[in-house]
């Protein structure tokens, strides 16, 4: 059942919504005894919910492109009285006493928030394993020994699991949000960097974080990111440009024109990630969608290394602010400032989290600014002019998701970090030049899920969806 | 540049992180190993570029200078346990 379908079955009173609510509530209890998904399943701020709906269906006021529509939140973003800890052991404990915009909109328009979805501490990762101290890590759905892909792996593992009508705020800083959907065989679209509003998100990289939308299928996804999109006072990086009506593109014909990214199909990549591709970009040649080979040697190259470099200079400063005072872990206050301030970060950050400050901490140390993060800033936009003169000529570009498909556990120990980092060869380039993307499955239903990953020009996110609609067709 | 102990000691210091023997062991070759992959983007010809701080052009805003109702004094000390008479308790400054 599509999520419009569902709406007019809430709004009619045929679904009950406090009794499928509960449903819901238990399923997501089930589900993640075996697999980890959430952090917090805020069953009681759900039920409050359904009721309130269940009032206004009485009174015949159901307004709202979301009515009685179940939606997880990734735990980064902040949700009101909701134990709110961006997958981080330091944050223990912290319920926000606001709701970040997203969610404000999403509430407005009828959603239910079911609980806070497992994440890498602070979205440090490709593979949703750098948990935080005390936080089990969540399981890949097709096979319980593989990773879900990271950081944003409760999403896309509830996204995939749960049978029920359900959307997922998620969020991407480098590629959070398309590397877990692809492994996770679901569909997660990561808007324009400014498109949605970060306010009440707590930071990874503040050049880099946007939140987006994981879903079953395309129209799910652009009725979230319809709610969710567009400028807000509170967030001075928000763009303020209008938001189209984007459910109105899923089933929109257009000649779209789809540069085919050659790098991200040479060695390195496994055959059976590059044939589904491969597939799935013919399929669309032989439905009349123009196709051809470009290329992004820039980045390609240095991608990886340059958003790294900014996300981790970043990153090690947004984090200066957890300290165990005002919220968050706390210990008995004993020492001077700094030696308090040490104790709780040492205690509380997981490793991955210690060895990314420390390394931003450097990059953007006197001596070493201008090598690093200076250059990194000037060798993005050389990447943002990279992309753009493609823009002139194709609608979007095609590449895998991830180059290959989920990987196990013990594959993941095996490598290093800098191995580790170079799996995010594909997502690197949008996330750090904001441009939208989307990964939705494409290879056979019978073997582990495969992503293909179209990017689009800032604020073109509705090319994403009216690709994701026509792909969903030829299925 | 010399990536040593006394350099993981040093930054991590800064950032006010006391780590271990055994994390000083298991980070330096990572350091060493992350840094010089890092160090790969000297190679690009960055002469006469202009850094770009967001991906998209940020255009400076002011908002109205119009009052609003602020969090009130329960709600800011809601998630601490640190607190007296109405403030943040905190370690000792000096």
């Amino acid at each position: 059942m599509d999520i419009s379908e569902y709406i007019n079955k809430v709004k009619s009173n045929e679904i009950d919504i406090i009794e499928h609510t509960k449903k819901v509530i238990q399923e997501c209890r089930k589900i993640n005894k075996e697999y980890n998904y959430f952090n917090v399943i805020s069953e009681e701020l759900a039920l409050e919910q359904a009721k309130e709906l269940k009032k206004r269906i009485k009174k015949k006021d159901t307004k709202g492109n979301l009515f009685g529509v179940h939606v997880s939140v990734k735990d980064c973003v902040c949700v009101k009285d909701v134990e709110s800890r961006a997958g981080s052991k330091i944050l223990f404990g912290y319920r926000p006493v606001f709701d970040a915009t997203v969610i404000q909109k999403a509430k407005e328009q009828g959603a239910i928030i079911i609980g806070k979805t497992s994440q890498d501490a602070f979205g440090y990762g490709s593979f949703n394993v750098n948990v935080g101290l005390d936080f089990k890590i969540p399981k890949n759905p097709f096979d319980k020994e593989r990773a879900t892909g990271g950081s944003s792996g409760g999403a896309a593992g509830i996204t995939q699991k749960l049978d029920l009508p359900h959307i997922a705020i998620s969020e991407s800083t480098g590629g959070s949000i398309a590397a877990p959907a692809s492994y996770c065989g679901v569909i997660g679209l990561c808007p324009t960097y400014g498109r949605v509003s970060r306010y009440g998100l707590m930071d990874y990289a503040n050049s880099l974080d946007k939140i987006g939308v994981m879903s079953k299928n395309i129209e799910d996804c652009a009725v979230l990111l319809h709610v969710i999109a567009g400028h807000d006072n509170k967030d001075s990086t928000s763009l303020e440009e209008p938001v189209e009506n984007y459910p109105e593109f899923v089933n929109k014909k257009s000649r779209l024109k789809i540069g085919i990214i050659k790098e991200s199909l040479a060695k390195g990549i496994d055959p059976e990630v590059k044939d589904s591709v491969l597939n799935t970009i013919k399929k669309l040649h032989d439905n009349g969608i123009k196709t051809q080979e470009v290329s992004l040697p820039l980045v390609f190259k240095y991608g990886v290394q340059t958003y790294y470099l900014i996300s981790l200079t970043e990153t090690s400063t947004n984090l200066a602010k957890f300290c165990g005072m005002r919220y968050g872990y706390e210990e008995k206050l004993e020492g001077n400032f700094n030696e308090y301030f040490s104790k709780i970060r040492s205690n509380a950050f997981n490793r991955e989290a210690k060895r990314r400050i420390i390394l931003g901490t450097f990059a953007r140390m006197a001596g070493f600014r201008d090598a690093y993060y200076s250059k990194a800033m000037k060798v993005r936009t050389l990447m943002i002019q990279e992309y753009k003169k493609l823009f002139k000529k194709f609608d979007l570009l095609v590449c895998p998701t991830m180059p290959n498909v989920a990987p196990k556990f013990y594959e993941i120990d095996k490598l290093t970090p800098m191995q580790n980092f170079m799996m995010d060869i594909m997502t690197a380039g949008p996330n750090l030049a904001g441009f939208p993307h989307l990964s939705m499955p494409c290879g056979p239903e019978d073997n582990l899920p495969v992503g293909i990953m179209f990017t689009a020009d800032h604020l073109e996110e509705k090319k994403l969806i009216q690709i994701a609609g026509i792909i969903e067709k030829l299925k | 540049m010399k990536i040593d102990e006394d350099l993981i000691k040093h930054v991590a210091e800064t950032a006010r992180l006391n780590l271990t023997q055994q994390e000083i062991k298991e980070f330096l070759p990572q350091l060493k190993e992350i840094l010089g992959g890092f160090s790969e983007i000297s190679k690009v010809n960055t002469n006469h570029v202009k850094p770009s701080f967001h991906a998209v052009e940020i255009k400076d805003v002011l908002r109205h200078d119009i009052p609003k109702k602020p969090l009130t004094q329960e709600e800011a000390l809601k998630n601490t346990k640190h607190k007296k008479d109405g403030y943040f308790l905190g370690p000792s400054a000096v």
